[in-house]
Formats: structure tokens, C-alpha cells, sequence
């Protein structure tokens, strides 16, 4: 059989294509809710906490009224997972919800990557636990297809086409900018070698 | 981690893994709905060859917190009395369904043996066994520390650099060896104190220090003080002579407590106490005491343990 070469990583979004995409966001977020009353924004671990908090930084830019201590948090879905029994357990991350609580707001959950949609089940089952939002919408950086459940995403920074073989590596500063290999922030798509 | 049976053997990274888990199912205490669907279908047999109602409780607690299924096994009540061996028991309590087995038992090295001589293949939790081990006090106690010390920002953190005194019956105390092996693990410096005849042979080759001077150790302030209950049950012959004797030697007397008060020094105890003998109703009531967020901390423990015992697929 013969093996298919293996192509580099391809960067679809550059640092900048990033910042404009949030602002983009932000801005729909605010006329889908008339302004900032009772909104709330929730990251889920890892890297939708610093996306959440640049959003919610933009949202402060547009409306001061928006106290971003007070309306951002986040939420980690590790103990709501349908596969947990597939993979060795991990240490769940840390939940933070606003000191009001989420009853009767509108949350806006934000997550990197929407895939199979199976985290979103899980953050909307952990989220019922919490509490009774008004409503909730959903905000991701990139939307690559393939939803094994009937779920979509209110605001997405970028439709990207993918096979199932491929992987959408994101990179932002506060999560790997440690890392060796982190230059900037950007998204790419690596092919998976079996 | 496939079992919990001691701290001896427990790695650093598996120490501090069950630590940082607690802190957040800790968090679901706080919550109004105070329950997580994670170990849904999955059954938690407790099995009880010694009365425990206050670590069979926090287990119990631990498992429904997430969802789990709980079995309690009470012996008395059991084949058990009719002669029935651990290992026939053991299987049909799995025949039964279950996917692991909190074991507390009056013999060393029980929960040893039922996790290593292949008789089920649950996952086995040592929740006390003879004088040997304790597993989960030890941790929760190192919880508790470390909550008390670094707050809401203890995950990660361990205990390097603290001064931790146990005082009290360490030769029948399990709750002692565990405790030294853990604190030992994660960085703390522990002295033992307590009568002479109560402490254990071979206990030189331990990574402690022994001062049977008790005032002298408060004296130093160290960062907590561990007192043991004092064990009569265990006890078939005379160890000391009175109970007013040990009191004056080794209790944690008003007139002791007096000269910590207002220190740092955390006053920590497993519970039951005998207030009057080990410590005074003024070190038991005070601020400094611990003895009911140990309790609490047991709950969020034991969640963690569960959890990574149980969730995932095993691994190291």
C-alpha cells in the first residue's frame, strides 16, 4: 500500500485573522442581545478560557458598562464527559462561575473548536447543575464539521471544511505561549498520522 | 492507578493528582445541586469487617455525590459470622455487580491481598487495615493543610518546607504511618512524640524525626500538631500507667493549648476525639482546630479517589 505523503501543517488563521474574527463577535454578540444587560460569558478549559476573556475584553471596549470581572467565567466539562470510560481519567479543571450566578442571564459559552459537539452536550448538562440561565448560546473560534449530535453554533469566527483525518491545532499565547514551538497565535491543520 | 491501598507506594504524581481533583469536586459542595453524573452505573461496595460510621458515611457520601451506586456490606450481619472467607465474600459481592470495594478490615495487609491475589477484578480501596494503613485520612489531612495554608490557590502546591508534629499512640496508629509516608512524599518535615511504649519497633528507619519532649516541640510552633486518639480498644495490655499520666505527658492540655494560641500552628485530629484525654475542650472548640474540615475534606477526597479509580480506563 502506498502511503500518502504527509502534507505540513497549513495555517488558516494568522494572529491577526484571530483578533479580527473576536471583534467581529463581540459586535454580533451585542446587537443579537441589544447591549451587555445580563450577559455572561463562559469558557470552557483549556482554550476557551483566554478567548472568552478576550471577548469579554472587546466587550468592555464597546460597552463600559460590561464589568468583565463580574460577567466572565469559566466552565470545565471534564466530570460531564460521555467517553470518560475510553480514556484514562484526568484531573478535571477549575469552574468559575460569576459571583451573581447564571440564573435568568443569557450565557454565551466559548470553545476553540466545535467538532462532534459532544463537549457542548457535556458544558449544557454541567451548566443545568449550576444553575437556570434565560437562555444560552454558543460562540467558537472555528467550526470544522462533522457534529455526531444536533447542535450548532450562534457565532463562529470561521467555517473550515475538514476531513475527519485531519487535526485543527489552535494556538494562543496564554495557553502555550511556553511552548518551543509557539511563535504566534494562529489555527493550523495537521494531518494525522496513524 | 488501578488501586488505593497505601501511601508507602503512592507516587508523588499520583499524591498530587488525588489533591487537585478534591479541589474541585470540593467545589461541588457549594453548589445548590450537589451531585455529578460521573460514575453513573457503576456500583461502590462498602464492606466493613470493623465499625466505621464515619469513614463508611464519608464514602458513601463520596460515591452518591457522583452518581454512583452504593452497597453497604456490614459483616456482622453477614456469612461472615457464619465462617464464610474473605475471598468467597469478596466474589460474591461481585457476582453481585460490583466495580470496587472499600475495604476496611482488622487484619494488616487485607486490602493487600484482596487487590493483589487476582480473586476480583474490581478496584480495591484500603479504608483502613490493622495497624498498617490509612490511605484517605492520610490524604485528607494533607487536603486540609494545604487549604489552610495556601486558600484558593493550593492546586499544585504541595507541602515542602512544613514542620508537622503526630503525637499520640503511633504504634497502633494507621493513621500515623500513613500520614508519614505521604507528608514524607510531599515535601513535609514530621516529628514524632508520644510515650515511649507506643512507639513502634524499626521506627529509626522511618523519614522522621522522634522527640518524646512534647513542650519542647510546641515550643518550635511547628505548622500543625496531629493528635491521635488514643486507641484502648487496640490496646491489650498496659501501655502507660493512667490515663491522667498519658494526659500530662502527651495530651493537648489547657495549659499546652494556651501557648500556641494565637500561632500559626493548625491543631488536627482523626476523630473521635476523647475531649479530656488526648485534648482539651479548649483545643477542641478553638479556631485553630481542624477536626471538621477534615471531615468535609474526607467527602471530596474520597470523590477524587473514586474518580480516578474508577472513570477512565486504568493506567499507571
Amino acid at each position: 500500500m502506498v502511503q500518502e505523503p504527509v502534507r505540513e501543517a497549513r495555517t488558516v488563521m494568522s494572529e491577526s485573522d484571530i483578533q479580527r474574527v473576536l471583534t467581529r463577535i463581540a459586535h454580533e454578540i451585542l446587537e443579537a442581545n441589544r447591549g451587555v444587560e445580563d450577559l455572561i460569558l463562559l469558557g470552557i478549559p483549556r482554550r476557551g478560557v483566554p478567548l472568552a476573556n478576550r471577548l469579554a475584553q472587546k466587550l468592555a471596549e464597546i460597552e463600559p458598562e460590561y464589568v468583565v470581572q463580574e460577567r466572565t467565567g469559566q466552565l470545565d466539562i471534564t466530570l460531564y464527559r460521555d467517553d470518560l470510560a475510553r480514556a484514562e481519567s484526568r484531573i478535571p479543571a477549575t469552574t468559575m462561575i460569576p459571583p451573581a450566578g447564571v440564573d435568568n442571564t443569557v450565557v454565551v459559552l466559548v470553545d476553540d473548536v466545535l467538532y462532534s459537539g459532544r463537549t457542548i452536550r457535556a458544558a449544557l448538562d454541567a451548566l443545568a447543575d449550576i444553575g437556570r440561565p434565560r437562555t444560552v448560546r454558543l460562540a467558537v473560534l472555528v467550526d470544522r464539521g462533522h457534529r455526531q449530535l444536533p447542535l450548532r453554533a450562534d457565532y463562529v469566527g470561521k467555517n473550515l471544511p475538514t476531513a475527519s483525518t485531519e487535526r485543527v491545532m489552535v494556538q494562543l499565547a496564554e495557553i502555550d505561549g511556553a511552548d518551543a514551538d509557539y511563535t504566534s497565535d494562529q489555527v493550523q491543520i495537521v494531518d494525522v498520522m496513524d | 492507578m488501578r488501586h488505593l491501598l497505601a501511601t508507602r507506594n503512592l507516587s508523588y504524581d499520583n499524591a498530587m493528582a488525588i489533591l487537585d481533583t478534591a479541589q474541585e469536586m470540593a467545589t461541588v459542595s457549594d453548589r445548590s445541586i450537589k451531585k455529578l453524573p460521573t460514575l453513573r452505573g457503576q456500583t461502590v461496595v462498602n464492606l466493613f469487617f470493623e465499625d466505621s460510621t464515619r469513614t463508611r458515611t464519608s464514602f458513601e457520601a463520596a460515591a452518591k455525590r457522583l452518581s454512583a451506586d452504593v452497597l453497604n456490606f456490614a459483616v456482622k450481619t453477614s456469612s461472615v459470622s457464619k465462617g464464610e472467607s474473605l475471598k468467597d465474600t469478596v466474589q460474591t459481592l461481585e457476582a453481585i455487580g460490583g466495580d470496587a470495594i472499600v475495604m476496611r478490615h482488622w487484619a494488616s495487609g487485607a486490602a493487600q491481598q484482596l487487590a493483589n491475589f487476582g480473586w476480583s477484578s474490581s478496584a480495591v480501596i484500603n479504608a483502613g487495615d490493622g495497624t498498617h494503613e490509612h490511605p484517605t485520612q492520610a490524604l485528607l489531612d494533607a487536603f486540609t493543610l494545604r487549604d489552610r495554608i495556601h486558600g484558593q490557590h493550593a492546586s499544585g502546591k504541595d507541602l515542602e518546607g512544613l514542620h508537622i508534629v503526630v503525637v499520640g499512640d503511633i504504634l497502633h496508629s494507621r493513621v500515623a504511618r500513613s500520614n508519614v509516608w505521604l507528608l514524607h512524599t510531599l515535601g513535609a518535615k514530621v516529628t514524632l512524640s508520644g510515650p515511649p511504649t507506643l512507639m513502634p519497633v524499626g521506627v529509626t528507619t522511618w523519614p522522621v524525626e522522634i522527640n518524646y519532649d512534647l513542650d519542647a516541640l510546641l515550643a518550635e510552633q511547628p505548622d500543625a500538631i496531629m493528635m491521635l486518639r488514643v486507641q484502648a480498644e487496640r490496646m491489650s495490655g498496659d501501655f502507660f500507667p493512667s490515663a491522667a499520666e498519658y494526659t500530662r505527658g502527651w495530651g493537648l492540655t489547657n495549659d499546652r493549648y494556651k501557648r500556641i494560641e494565637g500561632c500559626n500552628t493548625l491543631i488536627m485530629h482523626p476523630g473521635p476525639m476523647n475531649r479530656g484525654l488526648e485534648i482539651s475542650a479548649a483545643a477542641a472548640d478553638s479556631a485553630q482546630n481542624t477536626a471538621l474540615e477534615q471531615v468535609a475534606n474526607g467527602v471530596s477526597v474520597r470523590m477524587a479517589v473514586l474518580y480516578l479509580l474508577l472513570a477512565g480506563q486504568p493506567g499507571q
